[in-house]
């Protein structure tokens, strides 16, 4: 199958384990941010992912404040600030500009991997649009990273759409009347743009404290074709007031209590992976106590808080259609089936497409780089004498 | 709906404003370009839509999910070297301001076409000048155009002083909502080859964003650096005029149309005593009124701003010497700003502070939310002028054309 090489993507093996990884850096010292940052160790493992034929953009935020200050940038990769609430917009506007040079002979035809990063702030709250936007144009090959600390950390510690229910922030202070100021269940992003981008071929969720499943999760994405989302869940020593120490370790208990799950949405199949298989395989979840209470942002939790926590969490992987992914069930009488999935993408090899099939990814064995068509209508010349199909169009 | 004749190496077409601008972003062979919908600028974006459809240009369309989004599509686009084009009008641009306001500062030549609108509340789509106003200070190049053919020649000019090495600054063309962009008038187009002569390819050189260049783009450089940076921006923004002026000189060599001056426009100044001043469609009753007052004997003439930011200030300073007063029109507001006039009053007087020779300068505002500035209105303008520029007392700022 031929078509217009502009676009393609860059194909990517999965590195499998920690002492296959990369031992190339992308992303080097130089960065400020604080001892114990699970921020900037995901721009590291993302950058050692991608490879050096990458271009950078970032968002306002820790990762742009703290970390890529002038003469002492830490990005060996081309990389650019953009706006907070463009993440979104300014991967399409790169992977547009790249995509239109070479096609039109202007720039060295090459696949090159287009990564935003935003943080939960610019993400998940001033940004979405933008980010919706962008899994939509599915003409342009693209990842969006969002690291998600959990707060606007950068300024100081304020409530985002990404902050748990009942964190204290310097927005949500406990006080003599109100013992809990943020009241706002956390916003389900990847579900959420995972509901409503159905043309959108990989969206993922992944933290640092699991290397190389974060790490594998970024080469499915960037290999995957098209607009892609990746939300990656960063403990935030300062802004959730815990020794920088067991930074790794709360990572890991998000999953275990299951209130932050690991999956992967691959051509329309979800895979739930590391530990959050198991959870959604039967163990036991860990209750949400033993996470909460290592942190000082919930010091002033009572007994009636620590449950109703527990309670949503509950609901996530009790009542909700698909646990943790997506936030209702049926309300009426409908014949579904989840034992055997449908597989909506015939290239997806159909034994690990399962709901709760093999670790690691769906996605195809490639080498090099693929020639998939991704823009079939580009070919179509029969609607060269089309007329002006609205007369009154003419202003 | 054309009429094409050709004329030499250039052909002729009845076009809008808008289509006029599309018909120099096809010959420009723009790479990217970003639409969201406002009015009035956004026919130029349906019609460079039917002219990808129809395979006569071939570049990136991509239908943005708001304003800040569009504007940031082009910046980025812009730096990884393809050429963009964008624009908006009225408070569609306020939505993309923040960035409008970084564009200058990371040295990206975007080209924008404002189609100038009120900024409702209270709703109204006609033109006001303040939308394009609000970037005059943060490094955008502006250029007010008076018909669809200067909306044809300025876009080609905006590409070629803002990609220049010495200038890397992005410029708006203002095009006075509905009566320019709306309206049709006979364009000449030059031919390919022509345009290709004028406008050499988008290069940025050591500043291209690539796997192959890699560099950081606007890092965190707090008060360490960012005064060194403007500073920098200020240097190139002092650059432009000798750019203009050479990209004139070469306009009107190729094209073999642009006036003798390439900031302003004169017109029927030479014996002049008293003069209006000002910008865009503005141009067409004003000169209606000089001929008209000309007939009566009354020495009277129009000066037309074409590029505002950069300002030329001496040379509008040497010229406008020459008169008794000048009578100011601002299709725009600056409440609680000196004498609560308009911008284009501040910034005139300002420009003529240090002159050997200075007129007196009043100011008038109208034309506000649409309103159409009619021959009548100069007349009361020109008489107010006049009365000025004989010594008499008149307001120093007056609305013109307000119900009581």
């Amino acid at each position: 199958m031929t078509t217009e090489a502009p676009g393609r993507a860059l194909k990517l093996e999965p590195i499998k384990s920690i002492k296959k990884a990369p031992k190339e850096e992308y992303f080097e010292s130089g960065h400020r941010t604080c001892q114990g940052c699970l921020s900037s160790l995901p721009m590291r493992l993302m950058a050692k992912a991608a490879g050096p034929r990458t271009i950078v953009l970032g968002t306002t935020g820790c990762m742009y404040v703290a970390n890529t200050t002038y003469m002492s940038t830490p990005w060996v990769v081309p990389w650019m600030h953009t706006q907070l609430g463009a993440a979104g917009s300014s991967a399409i506007g790169t992977a547009a500009g790249l995509k239109s040079l070479m096609r039109k002979g202007k720039m060295k035809d090459e696949p090159i991997n287009v990564i935003a990063f935003c943080g939960d702030g610019g993400g998940a709250d001033m940004g979405l649009s933008a980010i919706s936007a962008a899994l939509t144009d599915i003409e342009y090959n693209l990842l969006i990273f969002l690291y998600d600390n959990e707060s606007y950390a950068n300024t100081d510690i304020q409530t985002s759409g990404q902050t748990p229910w009942g964190a204290v922030t310097t927005f949500s202070p406990p006080g003599k009347k109100h013992r809990i100021m943020q009241r706002r269940w956390k916003k389900n992003v990847p579900g959420m743009l995972a509901a409503g981008h159905p043309d959108t071929r990989y969206i993922a969720s992944g933290t640092p404290a699991v290397p190389v499943d974060m790490m594998d999760k970024v080469r499915a994405a960037l290999s995957a074709g098209g607009p892609t989302y990746m939300h990656v869940l960063d403990p935030c020593p300062k802004g959730w007031h815990y020794d920088p120490e067991h930074s790794t370790e709360l990572g890991k208990l998000a999953i275990e209590t299951g209130i932050y799950p690991l999956y992967e949405i691959k051509d329309g199949v979800l895979n739930f992976t590391g530990k959050t298989k198991q959870l959604a395989l039967g163990r036991r979840r860990k209750p949400v106590r033993e996470y909460l209470e290592k942190q000082g942002r919930f010091a002033h939790f009572k007994n009636q808080d620590y449950a109703y926590f527990q309670k949503k969490v509950d609901e996530m992987w009790e009542q909700w259609i698909i646990p943790c992914v997506v936030a209702f069930s049926y309300g009426g009488p409908i014949n579904i089936t989840t034992e055997e999935p449908k597989v909506r993408n015939n290239n997806v090899k159909r034994e690990n497409a399962s709901w709760i099939g093999e670790p690691g990814h769906a996605h195809e064995e490639h080498e090099g780089v693929s020639d998939m068509p991704n823009e079939p209508w580009r070919d179509d010349n029969e609607l060269d004498e089309y007329p002006n199909a609205l007369p009154s169009m003419g202003q | 709906m054309t009429i094409s004749k050709p004329l030499g190496r250039q052909t002729e077409k009845l076009t809008t404003g808008t289509q006029a601008v599309a018909q120099a972003v096809k010959l420009a062979d723009v790479d990217v370009m970003a639409a969201y919908p406002i009015r009035p600028y956004d026919g130029v974006m349906q019609a460079v839509a039917k002219l990808i459809a129809d395979g006569e240009l071939d570049a990136e369309y991509i239908v943005a999910e708001s304003e800040h989004s569009q504007f940031e599509i082009c910046k980025h686009a812009s730096a990884v070297g393809s050429r963009v084009f964008v624009g908006s009008s009225g408070v569609g641009w306020m939505y993309a301001m923040e960035s409008n306001a970084v564009t200058p500062s990371l040295r990206l030549p975007v080209v924008a076409m404002i189609g100038n609108r009120a900024l409702d509340d209270p709703g109204a789509f006609g033109v006001e000048h303040n939308d394009a106003m609000a970037v005059r200070d943060l490094g955008w190049l502006l250029f007010w155009v008076e018909d669809a053919q200067e909306c044809f020649d300025a876009t080609l000019m905006a590409y070629r002083v803002g990609e220049d090495k010495r200038v890397f600054l992005p410029v708006g063309l203002g095009v006075d909502g509905a009566f320019i962009t709306h309206s049709q008038t006979l364009i000449k187009i030059p031919d390919q080859e022509t345009v290709n002569e004028f406008l050499p390819p988008y290069d940025l050189g050591e500043r291209l964003l690539h796997p192959d260049n890699p560099i950081s783009i606007a890092p965190q450089a707090n008060e360490d650096w960012v005064m060194e940076i403007r500073k920098q921006t200020d240097d190139a923004a002092k650059r432009v005029k000798g750019v203009i002026r050479e990209a004139h000189d070469d306009f009107r060599r190729l094209f073999g149309r642009g006036g003798d001056n390439p900031f302003f426009e004169e017109y029927m100044t030479e014996d002049a005593e008293y003069v209006l001043f000002g910008m865009g469609s503005l141009g067409l009753p004003a000169k209606v009124m000089v001929r008209r007052l000309r007939d009566r004997g009354e020495k009277v003439g129009f000066v037309r701003l074409k590029w505002f930011r950069p300002f030329p200030d001496e040379e509008l300073a040497e010229v406008l010497g020459r008169f008794r007063a000048v009578g100011v029109v601002d299709r725009d507001y600056a409440y609680g700003s000196p004498q609560h006039g308009g911008v284009l009053f501040t910034d005139l007087r300002a420009a003529l502070y240090d002159a050997e020779r200075r007129p007196r300068v009043v100011n008038f505002i109208g034309g506000l939310g649409g309103r159409e500035l009619t021959p009548e209105m100069m007349d009361e303008m020109a008489y107010i002028t006049k009365r000025a520029a004989a010594g008499e007392t008149v307001p120093t700022v007056s609305w013109i054309g307000v119900r009581e």
